[in-house]
């Protein structure tokens, strides 16, 4: 493979084709924030934190994304770089609830980001979705980062559950018709939950202790679902033509009441 | 919804099934004619029939905002909001029709008989105000007017035309489209013929020749693209029309497509030989109905008369011609959006590179213009380069369209060649603005271009000379204000336009347009918060500098320009707001 070399801050690198910027400035220890960024799902140059300067180029490019080239002179923390990652962030603060996003926290703290930069401004905060006995959706903490779409499709376990909602501001995670997900042919394998930088997804006992709920009623809980499962087999025909991937197990009668 | 049919929708899927998920849009259509709006088991049907998962079918429907999961009116009243019929008073307009009806914006009314809509630039701006019922739209509407309204009883309108030329809009004007007969009497598809003789590669070196550049707004040469398309490894290639203008303030297309279908067929099809590819499509934005019809009879009359379809005029050369019809996204004009609405997909535009002459529509090499770039290409095929080059200017070269609109006496399509002054085409072609009224500003380029003032009025209209000046020459927008208008309100405009248009793929333009649209509207309202220059100013910088597509990049364009024009707009205490108020 042909090795490409290039200047990052001012020091040489040389890389073989195709590395992105983000991973050559990994080879001389210099760290590109990401946020949407996971190394196993597909990139898709989504947040824009990682934005780098080329000299000569328009734009600020996207180091996750954009490869290397040669002679490519790269600078990752001048004005306009600064400039930018410093208002997206103070964007997706006045957006969404970060407080169970440390990493995102620790750039604002680095970047200068002012919290509540933006009054009036109208944030995203739908209620908590509570509909399956194994975690929960709060998109209100959401921040679009498409992992668990990803994951849920092509990425890993191809069970196309969960896609988009709306577009532009308004865009939300969401099933088809907003079916719940016990409804729709989500496999609870729990990748998305896995996958989620800010908490939006969280295990049901994990939410709910910080509820308040003691272990000890979890666990009762919890039984009572066993016990309600084991008489009903059979599917209902909630399910809009996914009952073959689902009725399985009879999973999906759980947690419908 | 239990007692929802779904015969009447199984000869559609019937018919579209081997296509699988590129039938979604057209599969979501169809659907939607026969029930009104798409019910979830209908949806599930499609899903079903086109093998596309029921979360992504729902994630396209909810995409697309001509696309309703929820019932509307039989009867739908789409009333422009943007600027250009903001000024003819577009407002009164929504609010007389809601009344009529009964409902808020957006709303059904109680018999289930309209829904009255807000909508974002229906590209008929040189007949404002104007409103699509259904179908069949309505120009120069007045709020008195509304049960003549509701009934769509007027008659359809057409292009204006003007200008010191007419060669791209030769056959536009006539109040119909014109037929192959016509087209050909004027010398049509004698393009296609004479790229039959040069053989491809002297097709691409004449256009490369010509000089030629994009008319969508990026500018990129055309010969260049269609080199690198034909260069691509990989088979098959296609070739799209890019017909889904939405940019508000532009209506060149629609005027080209609905009047002159054979010219741009013309173009595509030389193109399609010129790259070598057996199919070709032309993408039309959900808004221009009366186009899709046009260009479809166009491709009929084409195929009956052998320029489509097998062994064109006993070539060797074989194509097929696709139209698809956009359902409300401005994003989709973005080329690789457009690629994956095609696909039937949500219009996110993909990560460049790779490009679309490696890797396009189906992820295949694809050459992709602009209605007006095509319309350009017999001119240049038939004539020579040498002959087109006659036209513009050294580096600019060619006819050009701009979309004249707003506070002048004759709004309309103009054709000029590149070097005539903004001047010329303001007062000497369009009239002027009303008397006693005096010019403000221009929007110029579009609502991703930049405002013009008096100052700018001796400009060139060439690349070279606008780009001095630090004007985007855009998608050809000339949208003039008086100076008894107010621009803050046409600012609040735009940035909802942009808000509402976002796909939301990348955070800058996701949440930057939404930011910008509340910064504008307490511009608007004179309530700024202390601080709101800077923030706009640092949103707009941003969606600029950091944003996935060219759409986001150019979202804060115009108010930027603005901002340096005239900063006590945004100063906090706004200092306008005591004359204004």
């Amino acid at each position: 493979m042909t090795e490409i070399s290039l200047t990052i801050d001012g020091r040489p690198v040389s890389v073989p084709a195709g590395t992105t910027i983000m991973q050559a400035a990994a080879t001389l220890g210099t760290a590109v924030p990401t946020i949407c960024y996971h190394e196993h799902c597909t990139s898709n140059a989504l947040c824009r934190i990682c934005v780098v300067e080329v000299e000569g180029a328009r734009v600020l490019a996207a180091a996750c994304v954009a490869t290397v080239s040669a002679n490519m002179v790269v600078h990752t923390r001048t004005e306009r770089v600064e400039r930018s990652r410093r208002t997206i962030l103070e964007m997706l603060d006045s957006a969404v609830d970060l407080s169970e996003a440390p990493e995102i926290q620790g750039f604002m703290a680095d970047y200068a980001a002012a919290p509540a930069r933006f009054p009036q401004a109208e944030r995203r905060d739908p209620p908590v979705l509570d509909d399956n006995p194994m975690f929960v959706r709060d998109y209100a903490k959401c921040i679009l980062c498409w992992r668990c779409v990803q994951v849920c499709a092509d990425d890993a376990q191809y069970a196309y559950a969960i896609n988009f909602e709306g577009r532009g501001y308004e865009t939300q995670i969401g099933t088809f018709f907003e079916q719940p997900l016990p409804a729709s042919s989500c496999v609870f394998c729990g990748q998305c939950v896995g996958v989620c930088p800010t908490g939006a997804l969280k295990p049901k006992r994990q939410w709910l202790l910080e509820q308040g709920q003691t272990p000890d009623e979890i666990m009762a809980m919890t039984r009572n679902e066993r016990r309600r499962r084991r008489p009903k087999p059979g599917a209902g025909a909630e399910g809009q033509g996914q009952g073959e991937v689902k009725g399985k197990k009879g999973r999906k009668r759980d947690d419908e009441g | 919804m239990s007692e929802l049919d779904l015969a009447p929708l199984q000869p559609v899927l019937a018919e579209l099934r081997p296509q699988g998920r590129p039938a979604l849009l057209p599969a979501l259509h169809a659907a939607q004619k026969i029930y009104g709006y798409l019910p979830e088991p209908v949806a599930a049907a499609i899903a079903h029939a086109l093998g596309v998962p029921l979360a992504d079918v729902y994630g396209v429907i909810d995409f697309y905002s001509m696309f309703y999961r929820e019932p509307v009116g039989r009867r739908m009243v789409r009333v422009c909001v943007d600027p250009a019929c903001a000024l003819a008073g577009s407002d009164a307009l929504l609010a007389a029709a809601c009344a009529h009806a009964g409902v808020e914006p957006g709303g059904l009314s109680a018999d289930g008989a309209f829904t009255v809509e807000a909508a974002p630039c229906l590209g008929l701006c040189e007949h404002a105000p104007v409103v699509l019922v259904d179908e069949v739209a309505q120009g120069g509407v007045r709020p008195e007017a509304m049960a003549e309204l509701f009934s769509a009883a007027a008659p359809e309108p057409w292009g204006l035309l003007g200008g010191d030329l007419r060669l791209l809009t030769a056959n536009c004007g006539r109040g119909r489209a014109t037929t192959l007969a016509e087209y050909e009497a004027g010398g049509g598809y004698a393009g296609l013929r004479r790229a039959f003789e040069l053989g491809a590669e002297a097709v691409i070196a004449e256009v490369k020749a010509a000089g030629l550049v994009g008319r969508g707004g990026a500018a990129f040469p055309t010969g260049v693209k269609w080199e690198g398309a034909r260069a691509a490894a990989g088979q098959p290639k296609y070739v799209v029309c890019n017909a889904d203008e939405s940019e508000p303030g532009t209506f060149k297309d629609r005027v080209l497509l609905e009047e002159d279908p054979h010219r741009m067929l013309e173009g595509l099809l030389i193109e399609a030989y010129a790259v070598g590819a057996a199919r070709a499509y032309v993408y039309i934005r959900g808004e221009y109905p009366r186009a899709l019809a046009r260009v479809q009879a166009a491709v009929d009359e084409a195929r009956a008369a052998g320029y489509v379809g097998a062994n064109v005029l006993g070539s060797a050369f074989s194509v097929e011609v696709e139209l698809r019809l956009g359902a409300g996204a401005y994003i989709c004009g973005e080329e690789t959006a457009l690629f994956e609405s095609i696909e039937g997909k949500r219009g996110f535009p993909r990560v460049k590179p790779p490009f679309p002459t490696t890797f396009g529509l189906f992820g295949q090499p694809t050459a992709i213009n602009n209605v007006e770039t095509l319309c350009n290409i017999p001119l240049i095929v038939t004539g020579g380069a040498a002959a087109y080059r006659r036209i513009g200017t050294e580096r600019s070269p060619g006819p050009k369209l701009f979309c004249v609109s707003g506070d002048v006496t004759r709004p309309g399509l103009y054709e000029v060649a590149f070097g005539a002054t903004l001047r010329h085409l303001l007062h000497d072609l369009a009239g002027s603005l009303p008397a006693g009224r005096s010019l403000q500003a221009v929007l110029f380029g579009g609502a991703a271009g930049a405002f013009a003032t008096e100052r700018d009025l001796d400009v060139k209209l060439t690349f070279e000379d606008l780009r001095a000046a630090g004007l985007p020459l855009g998608s050809g927008v000339v949208m003039v204000f008086d100076d008894t208008r107010d621009l803050r309100d046409v600012l609040n405009r735009l940035g909802r336009f942009f808000a509402h248009e976002s796909c939301g793929k990348c955070y800058p333009c996701q949440i930057g347009s939404q930011r910008q649209h509340e910064i504008l509207e307490r511009v608007a309202a004179g309530h700024t918060q202390p601080g709101d220059a800077a923030r706009l100013s640092d949103v707009g910088w941003t969606m600029t500098e950091a944003s996935l597509c060219g759409l986001g990049q150019t979202a804060a364009s115009a108010v930027l320009s603005a901002m340096k024009l005239w900063p006590a707009l945004f100063a906090d205490p706004p200092e306008r707001l005591v004359q204004l108020d």
